[in-house]
């Protein structure tokens, strides 16, 4: 019972991520020649929605006002701000929503631990369920108890079958 | 009915209640997911001050000039065809004194908006040129057209997104404008 239990449980966690292709939209001369900032760039970008094609990031659409919210991510790398400063900088116009990766506030944690909630709740159900039907045991009917009786008593009579052979 | 058998029932109604809340989602007004809700209402406009479009007779505008009266901005561009579509709405709204109405172009070519202005009419008190799309980022526009009402503060206080259809001026600007005016006479 507990080996299905981790099965469950196991199965759901560890379902495989599908990776999906990615196709880049950066065209070279948006490019910083500084690559480290340019990584920066890329993995911010990457988090971020382009807002008329919606589950395409800034970084994987063609769109004008992706490229313009490129421009604008690298310009403000090169500014020096902080990751978190530009992210601020386009939710404090786009709303939490032009992120792909939600923020942890109040307002998310049933999308992020809602989940983990219900998993935890269907596995007590399995667990209690199955623990009740295995405890289930009806006590023998007296007919059954001494048809019982009978079958493990040791023989009385000589079973002519099975001890067939003439005996010397 | 025993206990067992309503414990039965319960996965269904759980199954059922999350039917309708998704039937909901699915269908309610105001959870298009192509409308992205703007983090802006109720918010001032952002700082800016963008060039008049040469040619259009009327000047560019700023920041400073959407202060003293309800104001309407309106993002349009000679190529968006929904512009098209609510133009005669912008017309309307461009006859009316209680408002100035104001345009952004947004991402043109000048040239084609002064042919689409003299072709259809210009609507607009000023028309402020941005052509890198800058500012309109800074009012979170994602797209044309985009409709914004503004209180004389020029607080941000509705925002329209795509094009007014016919009967959207009298559903949703035209109620904005008279709560504005209301505020304003108590």
């Amino acid at each position: 019972m507990l080996r299905l239990i981790f099965f469950v449980i196991f199965t759901l966690v560890f379902t495989p991520i599908a990776f999906i292709p990615v196709a880049f939209a950066v065209e070279p001369d948006e490019v910083l020649a500084d690559p480290v900032l340019e990584s920066r760039a890329r993995e911010i970008s990457r988090n971020v929605r382009c807002v008329v094609c919606q589950n395409e990031s800034i970084d994987s659409s063609n769109a004008d006002i992706a490229r313009e919210l490129r421009l604008i991510v690298r310009e403000r790398l090169v500014a020096g701000d902080s990751d978190a400063e530009i992210e601020s900088f386009l939710v404090a116009r786009y709303g939490d929503y032009v992120l792909f990766r939600p923020p942890l506030n109040v307002r998310t944690l049933v999308l992020w631990f809602g989940p983990f909630v219900v998993l935890i709740l269907g596995a007590m159900m399995l667990f209690f369920s199955l623990r009740a039907h295995h405890k289930k045991t009806v006590p023998l009917t007296a007919r059954e108890q001494s048809e019982l009786d009978r079958l493990l008593s040791p023989k009385t009579e000589p079973d002519t079958k099975q001890n067939g052979e003439p005996r010397e | 009915m025993t206990t067992r058998q309503v414990l039965l029932l319960l996965p269904l109604l759980g199954v059922a209640v999350l039917f309708g809340y998704f039937f909901w989602g699915l269908t309610a007004e105001g959870r298009d997911p192509n409308k992205i809700p703007s983090v802006l209402i109720n918010k001032p406009a952002p700082d800016f001050d963008l060039p008049p479009l040469k040619g259009a007779g009327v000047p560019g505008f700023s920041r400073a000039d959407l202060s003293g009266t309800i104001s309407v901005v309106n993002v349009f561009a000679s190529w968006c065809v929904p512009c098209l579509a609510e133009h005669p709405f912008m017309v309307k709204l461009g006859q009316r004194d209680d408002l100035v109405l104001y345009g952004i172009n947004y991402r043109d070519a000048p040239l084609d908006a002064l042919k689409w202005l003299s072709k259809n009419g210009n609507p607009y008190a000023r028309i402020g040129v941005d052509s890198n799309s800058r500012v309109s980022i800074n009012w979170g526009v994602y797209g044309v057209p985009e409709t914004f009402v503004l209180d004389k503060t020029a607080r941000i206080r509705y925002k329209h997104t795509g094009p007014l259809n016919p009967g959207d001026l009298e559903k949703f600007i035209i109620p904005v404008i008279e709560t504005l005016k209301a505020e304003e006479g108590s």
